[in-house]
């Protein structure tokens, strides 16, 4: 079975894909003949969260921030009645908070346990987010994992790690790069990246 | 419950993969994901219940299979657990005599999306702990599900808010009962957590701790 293991020797997949999606093709017409799942609710559940749910919608919290003194006076105290503001409710952001990068500080935010991660705004998680690499070091080596993704901040700076181990769901609020006071709040969203609000990432500016 | 999913400060994984983008790169795994969403939909489980199924996995067979895998295993099980599904039509994939089950209808997908799984409540008790007490995270390794990560268990850290009473998931996980627990965030440092020459310069850990974890406040 290892040579479904990659090169790097992360094992993937312990069973050949062609068992595991027997095994799933069977589960599924069982369930659909018992009347446990609806096809079209199947349906709705993956259009929302690959067409309709994603990064967008928080890169676009992120620029009224920016903008908008007041908007962010009110995401720092109430994340989640100031997301809710703009439209995005729901499962897996059900409670938010949002911490902000300064100078100080960096925001880096991990589920060690699962693989919480703020739905509404930012989508489903990457494969990286749910993978044990990533679980199990950026707790303990954060700096080092930074690296990895190709942010070197300075030592001084405060790395600040969440752990998501309750119904807490985090967002990083990105420093707003320089020269970018001429921008409207729909281009300095497009400027926002995902990774910058789940804190592996800094916005450059375009 | 001490099982291969709680990774925080594992060591020996090597560099994060960052080379797939794709949420869904095999169509088994969309339809996991999908029939999960589906099922869960059904009422009969909450969330912290599939949590649990997922990590009582044999820890070997964790480590080795890929996420969604471990999303089908979680799922198969319940749906087993809670009479859903006999073993035998598990294995034949054939329906068998028993009842046929009234699915959650398309149409009602946005609402319950919508509205989500809050899991703040009203508390029974005053609070025990205030922002900048230091506390001390109990020392126990319960069998059940847990949101009390290994690398914090006797620990101690600093109280920096309080979020109100949340669902207690230990509870919620085993009878299912909704039980209200204060959920504090608390900061650790990395030399508390990790030890003197084996963390990293700046670096401190956020948890958010329900108030049973806490031993009391630390000496």
């Amino acid at each position: 079975m290892r040579e479904h293991d990659h090169e790097h020797g992360h094992p993937h997949h312990s069973v050949p894909a062609g068992d595991i999606e027997r095994r799933v093709s069977s589960l599924e017409a069982l369930l659909l003949e018992k009347g446990l799942v609806d096809a079209h609710a199947m349906d709705r559940l993956v259009d929302t969260y690959t067409n309709r749910v994603g990064p967008g919608n928080g890169a676009r919290v992120v620029a009224r921030a920016w903008t908008d003194p007041d908007y962010k006076a009110r995401l720092m105290e109430d994340a989640t009645g100031a997301i809710r503001e703009m439209g995005y409710t729901g499962r897996q952001g059900e409670h938010m908070v949002v911490v902000e990068n300064t100078e100080a500080v960096h925001n880096i935010v991990v589920c060690t346990l699962c693989s919480c991660y703020p739905w509404p705004v930012l989508g489903l998680p990457p494969a990286w987010y749910k993978s044990s690499e990533y679980r199990a070091r950026a707790v303990s080596e954060p700096r080092a994992v930074l690296a990895e993704f190709g942010v070197d901040l300075d030592p001084g700076v405060e790395i600040r790690v969440w752990d998501s181990t309750a119904e807490i769901r985090y967002l990083v609020l990105p420093r707003r790069p320089g020269d970018t006071e001429h921008l409207s709040d729909g281009e300095l969203a497009v400027l926002v990246h995902r990774d910058a609000m789940i804190g592996t990432a800094l916005v450059e500016a375009p | 419950m001490d099982g291969a999913h709680d990774l925080g400060g594992m060591h020996g994984f090597g560099a994060v993969d960052r080379s797939q983008e794709a949420h869904f790169p095999q169509d088994w795994e969309e339809r996991v994901f999908r029939l999960t969403l589906a099922c869960g939909m059904l009422g009969k489980w909450n969330l912290d219940m599939s949590r649990s199924a997922r990590e009582r996995m044999e820890p070997a067979h964790y480590l080795a299979s890929s996420y969604y895998e471990h999303w089908l295993h979680g799922l198969e099980s319940l749906l087993v657990d809670k009479g859903l599904v006999t073993p035998g039509e598990l294995s034949s994939g054939r329906a068998g005599e028993g009842r046929i089950f009234d699915p959650v209808p398309g149409d009602r997908v946005k609402e319950i999306l919508e509205r989500g799984g809050p899991t703040l409540m009203e508390a029974h008790a005053p609070r025990k702990y205030r922002a900048g007490d230091r506390v001390r995270i109990v020392n126990e390794h319960p069998r059940h599900h847990t949101r009390m990560p290994r690398y914090i268990r006797g620990r101690a850290g600093e109280v920096v808010s309080c979020h109100g009473a949340h669902v207690f998931p230990d509870e919620h996980a085993t009878s299912g009962e909704k039980i209200p627990h204060y959920l504090y965030g608390v900061r650790f440092t990395g030399e508390e957590l990790w030890g003197a020459g084996f963390a990293e310069e700046g670096a401190v850990v956020y948890v958010d701790v329900f108030e049973p974890y806490i031993a009391g406040i630390a000496d």
